[in-house]
């Protein structure tokens, strides 16, 4: 059993996660097994593997959206650890709110709230007044790229990339000392991914940690500290 | 002459009991509703057969009866009420506030004060001041029980949004003996301040919504109103244009048909007093 | 009973042959927002009705902890005190906008009453707090003295909402808040109900049968079916990784569009 160290912010140990399909006569799909990695405070750790091997399940059980069968999720919590895995919902939501921050593969967006808003609203959950949330909200879709003309608009009409690039802004509205990210530039051009990178890259520097699935070999070579293969975790059987 | 046909003041003596014991406990209770089980009597519902069973309950054979309608002696329903206690009970009747010991009246309060000894029973439609607001009975009488009188103040509130002062000018809602609001029956709000400390004792009839309620001789009586829009007693641009009252309730009454109007006292006992007297002064 | 706001514990209801709710319990902390789902015949109203004090539990008590800092349990607390708490601690939005309005009086009258109903009794700032509000709940201002039989479904929601939030609940319990409504008006309302909770730090119990909205507006979840808590925690977590049949079966069976 690892022991944490200071530095760092995340360590996960002996994660075992196994579906059960209750409506299809009790079906077992064991996705993995005895996951076990850290993530230090200005490191960047990817998850690789082929498609299906149980990396955005790793990202989803660590962000408390999964629940595991067994293993322990620590997250540097102040001057301990919080295991997630064991954690209650309360706790969870004060560590999302705080300390672990996630950006999903794809938007789920609410109807009819403007691209702006929904980023600013972010930062406001994170704690920055109202004024100030809105500031940031600004910056980012900035430095994102995202045209002003889009920003009072809702996204659901936005093409992929521009939802991402919301979706991404909201992820890092916050300060969050961890940030998981699935696949965050799957849907950008270059010049996007570039502005992505560049973002991570800010943050890592300023003592983030990032537990992170990239597509992009060249997104990887730039970021990745850090390259963990799942298929070494990976509990898929043999038919 | 009393028709032998019926008892005093036509109901039995059973009746009067009930309601006067409906009558103590209203006045135990300012302001309070009682309930009391309101008889068939000779006229229909709408016509005072509240104010009629309570004046029949506290009528003695001593008694001097004056009952007005609108402030005058003289219109229909004064006239038939008093005509039905003529027969049934053969008591003294009068027109002079000052010499009644009870008055029956319907929507105002006599200018003449009042003194300790009268009685004043108001034929009361809706008793209820919270009925506008909330239809429900069982409502209403949780509020009433709570104290619950935020709705009141939302109606004037209603009042001021739409008209811009409260519009409210009779049934004015007011609170008695700092605890229960009443609908004072429908008097113009002009009367309210008769109401409050008053020496004689005020009694309310509803017979249709079947409730009594009471105000007893000397207790506060405060109109409901705003901080910033304060109860406002009306005031009336001219003078009575047949006694030259300019402190009495003015009725207006059309004299012709090119605009003509006189304003003249509702309380016809008033004015006439006061005509005798100028008349009187005239002639020394 | 630590920082929880309210505690129900081993809540039971029956209704002749039907347990309606079978011990259940819980606990809400300020600022959290919990949503009851469940089908028809879950129990998920009766459950409301229990812990917003409207019925009497069989077994079982419901705690809440007053803005003094005092415990009590709701079935010790008399009439009036209860009545009291809905002014002013508690909030109560209905699915049917007409039951937690009064139709007939304006907006500002509406917003206004529970202030008027607390003793305030200047109408100018009554009626500037009632124009905030409309502001708040996005309501145009020159509707302050309109009646909600003049406003469109929306609308008597937000006006509804804002009735109930104006002196600042601790707690409001909602019922189906926009069930009945249309899908377009539903999500500027969800938006405004979430921001209000964010902005004012409410705790809210929601019952809902749309498990979009449980995951809008929720952090936390219960499953009902039959009385009972078949599966809670987590909204997310219980939604994208649910763990019981029946919580399986719900999420499956909700259409994605």
């Amino acid at each position: 059993m690892m022991k944490p160290w200071s530095n760092d912010l995340l360590v996960v140990e002996d994660l075992d996660k196994t579906f059960t399909l209750h409506l299809h006569g009790g079906l077992r799909l064991p996705v993995v097994h005895g996951v076990g990695f850290a993530v230090r405070r200005g490191e960047c750790v990817v998850l690789g593997g082929p498609s299906g091997v149980g990396k955005s399940s790793i990202l989803k059980i660590v962000f408390g959206a999964y629940r595991p069968d067994a293993g322990r999720i620590l997250l540097a919590d102040g001057d301990g650890f919080l295991d997630i895995a064991a954690a209650s919902p309360r706790e969870v939501i004060r560590a999302r709110r705080h300390i672990m921050g996630y950006v999903s593969q794809f938007l789920r967006v609410i109807p009819r709230v403007a691209a702006l808003d929904i980023v600013a609203a972010a930062a406001r959950e994170a704690g920055l007044e109202a004024e100030a949330a809105r500031g940031r909200a600004v910056s980012l879709l900035t430095r994102l790229n995202l045209p002003e003309r889009l920003w009072p608009l809702p996204p659901a009409t936005f093409s992929g990339g521009e939802q991402q690039r919301v979706n991404l802004a909201r992820g890092f509205a916050g300060d969050h000392a961890l940030l998981i990210l699935d696949e965050p530039t799957a849907s950008l051009d270059a010049e996007n991914r570039n502005a992505v990178v560049e973002l991570i890259a800010e943050r890592r520097a300023g003592g983030a940690g990032f537990l992170a699935i990239f597509h992009d070999e060249d997104v990887r070579a730039r970021l990745a500290d850090r390259l963990i293969d799942v298929t070494a975790f990976s509990a898929h059987e043999a038919a | 002459m009393t028709t032998r046909a019926y008892n005093f003041a036509y109901l039995d003596e059973q009746t009067k009991r009930m309601i006067r014991r409906a009558i103590l406990k209203a006045i135990a209770i300012p302001g309070y509703q009682v309930p009391f089980a309101s008889r068939e009597m000779p006229m229909p519902y709408g016509w005072g057969t509240g104010g009629v069973q309570v004046t029949a309950s506290i009528l003695g054979p001593d008694d001097v009866l004056k009952v007005i309608d609108q402030g005058a002696d003289d219109t229909t329903n004064a006239v038939s009420i008093r005509a039905f206690f003529v027969r049934t009970a053969g008591v003294r009747t009068t027109t002079d506030t000052s010499e009644a010991t009870i008055i029956q009246t319907r929507h105002r309060v006599p200018e003449t004060p009042l003194s300790e000894g009268q009685i004043l029973v108001y034929q009361v439609p809706i008793p209820e001041p919270l009925r506008y607001l909330e239809p429900r009975e069982t409502e209403t009488r949780t509020m009433h029980a709570l104290g619950e009188y935020g709705v009141m103040h939302v109606k004037l509130y209603e009042d001021i949004s739409r008209h811009g002062h409260i519009a409210t000018t009779y049934a004015y809602p007011a609170r008695v003996a700092g605890r229960y609001i009443m609908d004072p029956s429908p008097i113009p709000k002009f009367d309210n301040p008769k109401l409050d400390d008053c020496p004689a004792l005020q009694l309310f009839g509803a017979g249709r919504e079947k409730r009594i309620y009471a105000i007893p001789p000397h207790t506060r009586v405060v109109p409901l109103d705003f901080e910033d829009h304060p109860f406002e007693r009306t005031k009336f641009d001219s003078a009575c244009a047949l006694c030259g009252a300019t402190d009495s309730y003015l009725d207006e009454v059309v004299t012709d048909d090119a605009g003509g109007r006189l304003f003249v006292c509702s309380d016809t006992d008033y004015c006439e007093k006061r005509q005798a007297a100028k008349r009187k002064d005239a002639a020394e | 009973m630590s920082a929880a706001l309210l505690v129900a514990g081993g809540i039971c209801k029956r209704y002749g042959a039907i347990q309606a709710c079978r011990d259940i319990s819980f606990e809400i902390e300020e600022g959290e927002a919990l949503a009851i789902v469940g089908e028809s015949g879950s129990g998920k109203t009766t459950l409301l009705n229990l812990i917003a004090g409207l019925t009497a539990p069989d077994a079982g008590e419901v705690r809440y902890r007053l803005r003094d800092g005092a415990v009590r349990d709701l079935s010790s607390l008399s009439e009036a005190e209860r009545r009291a708490l809905m002014r002013t601690d508690w909030g109560f939005v209905h699915q049917d906008a007409a039951r937690g309005l009064r139709m007939n009086v304006s907006a500002g009258g509406n917003i206004g009453e529970r202030l008027m109903a607390l003793g305030d009794r200047h109408y100018g700032r009554i009626r500037a707090a009632a124009a905030r509000w409309l502001e708040r709940v996005e309501i145009p201002a020159d509707r302050l003295d309109d009646a909600p039989w003049t406003y469109s479904g929306g609308m008597r929601q937000r006006l509804q909402i804002a009735r109930n939030l104006v002196t600042s609940p601790r707690l409001v319990f909602m019922d189906e808040p926009t069930g009945g409504l249309d899908v377009s008006v539903q999500a500027r309302l969800l938006d405004l109900i979430r921001g209000l909770i964010a902005e004012m730090g409410l705790a809210v119990v929601l019952v809902t049968h749309d498990l979009a909205v449980a995951r809008l507006l929720s952090n936390r979840i219960l499953v009902m079916k039959g009385g009972e808590v078949i599966e809670s925690g987590l909204t997310d977590r219980v939604l994208d990784d649910p763990q019981t049949p029946y919580a399986q079966l719900l999420v499956s069976s909700v259409l994605a569009v």
